[in-house]
């Protein structure tokens, strides 16, 4: 069997995966650190509105039932595990604890390049001196 | 069939070229305003709706009208638009991806166009024209495409593309009624409030799809030496000829019940137009140039004498794209908006990136027009030469 | 007992068809709504069947149009942009303008004064019913709603509008806010809004903002409970609304 053409097709494969593999080979040892949270104090609050995990994992889908249920249920009070209430706000309630977006949300966010766009709209509260 | 498109003359590469030139400034002005939003057009609070949403209105009607050459041929028999047909056929293909892209470039939020599918909302007739549309390319581009290539074969297209190809002949009329609902069930528009809008739309689209067809069949005789054939480009022609004598009509019947019942919020949009309105008159020389155009067009046309002229048909045609582009396009929609309903008055004009922007689109459906063509110039002249 | 491979694969290729047609299958047909138990009212919330909004122009001055524009524009962090592709929910506008067709030279004072305009949250909401992803909707209790974060900037609902109530966002609005109000989100680039009659208000208990600000020239109220004081104020005026010829129902009052 013979390959015609088979020195523009070898070029070709190896341009393709020189371009394929470049995040791979371009971040080599640059390992991004390790994103450090600064959670509330414990005197501000010893839980969120429910499991830590749960919230790690999961808490762009609580936002986004808050969010539906505020904007289009009418619905404003989330009624915690522990049957605690809770005002249903990003800048309301989630930033009055997580008082630093800056050392907080965008930590991870920014580790996993992820861009939200709730800060398009939503605004961080001034942080306190 | 695709590779028939991988060789052609130097002209064929320059033209490709020149198109992704413009291709790309047209992106480079879209990356603009995706960055900086809509404020680098001349669209305002009144006129919400500008330059973008004209194409997009006229190239449905030039999409729709390949329904004037599939509907003799197949369901007629008419065996004079069989080499033309298919170049009808590609021409919606091409027109509809325009049509697409040119309200994907008007969206505010681009990102955030599958909301329509992820939220489907049958009251809204925006949402059937999205279905419509894509309906519409698919269903082109499965007719034109299994056709060419059982042509290519020798073989008879197979049985199951008729239905398809039936189904093409009401849907191609339903875009362009969708597509005339948009506008013609808004409360309080009063120029786009009326019930002829959807036949108007079809009658300057069955008028503007074949002249550009002729237009763009001369291109290809001396191109390629391709010749649809004198038969086909006469009955072209006439279809042209009514089509644009039903629109001056139309577009006279509108006149007269607007004028007549004298119905302010009617009749301010078409004072705007014609003769401008407390002192504002931006698109006077437009519309008149657009009414100019079609009557000298049908002069031209319905004369038997000057429409088998080929160089006066050309001319025809191209008045007769003139007069639907401007009617249809700037006309229509920034007719609609002004005045606005607090009968105040903001004028519209587009701004140089937004014309950037509409070129980059007509390049980029001149680009699948021209690759569409030479496949299917390519396959009819390999089969002539057997 | 053990499983062999067959009965493996048969109990996992039942799993895998029931979890698909079970609780996968409704998270994809309603995504979001599966804990929806643990979300309620404020108990505080207003409640309505109609909400409507009279105006009296017999109390109504330039300066409570000013205070009620004030206040609105700045809790709801409405930009001023010195353009035609401004933002505006509630302004100003003379008589042939807001009721145009119904001029009449003979009509006194009434032609002659500003009135102030807004969203009318329709009964018949032409923009809700053109728009294509339900971002604008209308509630229970009548107030026409926008979800921004749904909306895709089609504008499909400003051409619909029959009042001219909408504005789109043509750039980016923080930097025409001179002073942002902390307790409300702004808009971004690219999405159309409009009046929400205080939907954030009424969930907490409290009136409008232009309400509150007019000194009782602009009363809010439940259109469909006769003994509201809206209903009040309108069985003992005359009273016109724009353009009703258009069946849109609008629920804004203008006592004359």
């Amino acid at each position: 069997m013979k390959l015609y053409d088979g020195g523009k097709i070898i070029t070709g494969l190896v341009i393709f995966l020189l371009i394929f593999t470049f995040p791979f080979w371009s971040s080599l040892g640059k390992a991004a650190p390790t994103p450090k949270l600064v959670l509330p104090a414990k005197t501000v609050a010893k839980q969120c509105v429910t499991a830590t995990p749960y919230m790690r994992a999961s808490h762009m889908k609580l936002l986004n039932d808050w969010r539906d249920a505020v904007v289009r249920d009418g619905l404003r009070v989330y009624v915690a595990d522990d049957g605690k209430h809770f005002n249903m706000s990003l800048t309301n309630t989630c930033l009055s604890c997580h008082d630093s977006k800056e050392k907080f949300c965008d930590q991870c966010h920014n580790y996993l390049a992820v861009a939200p766009f709730c800060w398009e709209c939503h605004l961080v509260p001034k942080e306190k001196k | 069939m695709l590779e028939k498109a991988l060789s052609g003359s130097k002209l064929y590469w320059a033209w490709l070229i020149a198109l992704v030139v413009v291709i790309a400034a047209g992106f480079g002005s879209y990356l603009v305003q995706y960055n900086k939003g809509l404020v680098i057009t001349g669209m305002s609070r009144d006129v919400s709706w500008g330059f973008y949403i004209a194409q997009f209105t006229f190239l449905v009607g030039v999409a729709a009208s390949a329904v004037m050459l599939v509907l003799p041929y197949y369901l007629h028999h008419y065996k004079t638009f069989g080499r033309i047909t298919i170049l009808g056929e590609f021409l919606a293909i091409a027109s509809v991806i325009m049509c697409i892209l040119f309200i994907t470039v008007d969206l505010g939020k681009p990102t955030r166009i599958l909301n329509v599918m992820l939220h489907p909302t049958p009251n809204s007739v925006l949402f059937w024209d999205m279905v419509v549309l894509n309906g519409y390319l698919i269903i082109n581009l499965v007719a034109g495409w299994v056709t060419l290539e059982a042509e290519r074969k020798q073989v008879a297209p197979p049985g199951w593309i008729k239905p398809i190809i039936y189904l093409s002949i009401p849907w191609a009329v339903s875009i362009h009624t969708v597509t005339a609902f948009l506008y013609a069930g808004l409360p309080g528009r009063g120029y786009w409030l009326t019930a002829i809008m959807a036949p108007r739309f079809l009658a300057s689209a069955f008028a503007a799809g074949p002249a550009v067809l002729i237009l763009l069949g001369y291109l290809v005789k001396k191109l390629t030496r391709f010749d649809a054939g004198k038969e086909a480009f006469e009955t072209l022609a006439k279809i042209v000829t009514y089509a644009i004598i039903l629109h001056i009509f139309f577009f006279l019947l509108e006149v007269f019940t607007v004028g007549y019942s004298a119905i302010p919020s009617h009749m301010t949009h078409l004072e705007y137009l014609y003769f401008g309105y407390h002192g504002y008159s931006m698109l006077v020389p437009w519309v008149w140039t657009a009414l100019a155009s079609g009557v000298v067009a049908i002069i031209l046309l319905v004369n038997p004498r000057t429409r088998q002229n080929p160089a006066v048909l050309g001319v025809a045609c191209v008045l007769v794209f003139v007069c639907t582009w401007i009617d249809k396009g700037m006309g229509m929609i920034a007719g609609g908006f002004v005045p606005n309903p607090l009968h105040e008055i903001t004028e519209y004009a587009p701004t140089g990136l937004e014309l950037m922007i509409t070129f980059g689109v007509y390049a980029t459906g001149l680009l699948i027009l021209t690759i569409l063509y030479k496949v299917a110039i390519g396959v009819k002249q390999e089969e002539e030469a057997l | 007992m053990g499983v062999d491979r067959r009965d493996f694969l048969k109990i996992a290729g039942i799993s895998v068809a029931l979890g698909v047609g079970g609780g996968v299958g409704f998270q994809l047909l309603r995504p979001g709504h599966l804990d929806a138990a643990q979300e309620g009212p404020n108990p505080r919330a207003l409640k309505g069947q109609r909400w409507g909004m009279a105006i009296d122009m017999k109390k109504f001055t330039p300066a409570t149009a000013r205070a009620a524009i004030e206040a609105c524009h700045y809790y709801h962090n409405v930009p001023l942009i010195p353009t035609k592709q401004n933002v505006k929910w509630i302004w100003l506008a003379p008589y042939a303008n807001v009721f145009p067709e119904t001029d009449n030279p003979q009509a006194g004072e009434y032609a002659s004064l500003q009135y102030i305009t807004m969203c009318n949250h329709c009964n018949n909401p032409p923009c809700v019913r053109v728009c294509p992803t339900k971002a604008t909707f209308q509630r229970a209790d009548g107030v026409v709603m926008m979800d921004f974060h749904r909306c895709i900037g089609c504008r499909f609902c400003m051409a619909g509008c029959p009042y001219g109530s909408r504005s789109f966002n043509f750039q980016d609005p923080r930097p025409f806010i001179k002073k942002e109000s902390p307790n409300f989100p702004t808009r971004s680039r690219g999405v159309v809004e409009k009046c929400n009659f205080c939907a954030e208000r009424l969930a907490v208990g409290e009136l409008p903002y232009c309400a509150e600000a007019s000194g009782g020239a602009m009363v809010f109220g439940d259109v469909d409970n006769a003994g509201s004081e809206l209903r009040k104020m309108l069985r003992g005026r005359y009273s016109i609304r724009r353009k009703p010829n258009l069946g849109t129902d609008p629920q804004v009052y203008y006592l004359v």
